[in-house]
């Protein structure tokens, strides 16, 4: 296997490349990313997107945040050459909600909120609190695995050059 | 944050190889050999170690409350004694004032400086308590997976190198290649794609 630091910051932009492509298909393809998703559940974007354009040797980096916060700011940016670098994403199912950010480079998930089933305090031990928190944390990392599992087989196939740019590129300039 | 608390963020590893046998007992002996130890009134400046997720600042790994379901369940405490810069400039200049007096001359040498700021520093150290801070991470033993409580680089450092001499077990961070490369199931054929990828472009 390659050194981790070498490989951590050559392979960096598969992480971004996932997050465009997780964007994308959340906005325009939602029957496909229904096949990556437990039964019943639903993703969204959530109320934040970093991007970053490397292009012309600077760093141009572009922030949308807020709940009413449109994207078109993102998309003129993706055209311009930017990627995304973090996504914020609401995970819904049946009855739970979860909002977390994965950051691109790392696949860290970050300021991730869950929600239980009752108050932690009244749980009967420490324990149990821990298995149920443990639980949520499960349903957030396996689905994040899932999405990257489902797209790095993609980014090694033949399809992405040939099919799945394609479809990016006409969403970003419809 | 912790395993509890609201709003956590997640750093993902996997872990390269399985405790000897009996897994409990040498789990223990992993945790205990590399137990937080305090500093305070001592002139160390930062320690890391090894502590209990509900007793952080009294950790005693004898019972079996660091176990929980098909977890291990326990903290990473780093104590680190922050000396803030104007109070070391202050002792510093006191020190200098006092050593130039007792050598009757106008300078002091590179290596009479360094001795003084050393002084001062144990001195400090000595005298300022240290700031705990505490990390949660549940390890997944059948899994291979640890899910880590933070995403502070000097923390999930700290982390891999006490994780490796407690357990004598690499930890290897799941980020894109790595993530992609051992743990989505790529064959071998996929796995030569993979080294040689590079940037796509979608803005033309």
């Amino acid at each position: 296997m390659l050194d981790v630091a070498v490989s951590y910051n050559r392979y960096k932009f598969i992480g971004y490349e996932f997050l465009t492509w997780l964007w994308f298909v959340v906005e325009s393809e939602q029957n496909l990313i229904k096949n990556y998703l437990p039964h019943s559940a639903s993703i969204q974007v959530g109320n934040r997107i970093k991007l970053e354009n490397h292009r012309n040797q600077n760093l141009e980096t572009i922030t949308i945040k807020g709940d009413e916060a449109g994207l078109e700011e993102g998309i003129l940016a993706l055209r311009k050459g930017a990627l995304v670098t973090e996504l914020n994403i609401l995970y819904e199912t049946q009855n739970l909600v979860w909002q977390f950010t994965i950051r691109g480079e790392s696949l860290n998930i970050g300021n991730l909120k869950t929600q239980i089933a009752g108050p932690l305090e009244k749980k009967e031990n420490i324990d149990e609190q821990i298995l149920e928190k443990a639980d949520q944390y499960d349903g957030v990392i396996k689905l994040v695995d899932h999405l990257y599992k489902n797209f790095i087989m993609l980014r090694v196939s033949t399809d992405w050059e040939e099919k799945t740019v394609v479809k990016i590129k006409n969403w970003i300039f419809s | 944050m912790g395993i509890l608390s609201s709003t956590v963020s997640i750093t993902l590893y996997k872990v390269d190889g399985e405790l000897e046998q009996p897994i409990l007992e040498n789990l223990r002996k992993g945790l205990k050999k590399n137990v937080i130890s305090e500093i305070d009134g001592q002139v160390s400046e930062k320690v890391a170690g090894w502590t209990l997720f509900d007793s952080p600042y009294k950790p005693d790994f004898t019972g079996s409350s660091h176990v929980v379901g098909n977890y291990f369940v326990f903290s990473l405490r780093i104590d680190k004694k922050v000396l803030p810069g104007k109070i070391i400039k202050k002792h510093t200049v006191i020190e200098t004032e006092k050593r130039l007096n007792q050598v009757g001359r106008g300078y002091l040498t590179a290596n009479e400086k360094k001795m003084i700021k050393d002084h001062v520093l144990n001195i400090l150290n000595l005298r300022i308590p240290s700031t705990p801070n505490i990390y949660d991470l549940i390890w997944n033993y059948e899994a291979s997976s640890l899910w880590f409580f933070t995403n502070l680089k000097g923390a999930n450092e700290e982390l891999e190198t006490l994780f490796l001499k407690s357990f004598n077990l690499r930890l290897i961070r799941l980020f894109p290649y790595t993530s992609a490369d051992i743990t989505a199931g790529l064959s071998d054929k996929e796995k030569d794609v993979l080294l040689k990828l590079s940037p796509s472009v979608f803005w033309s």
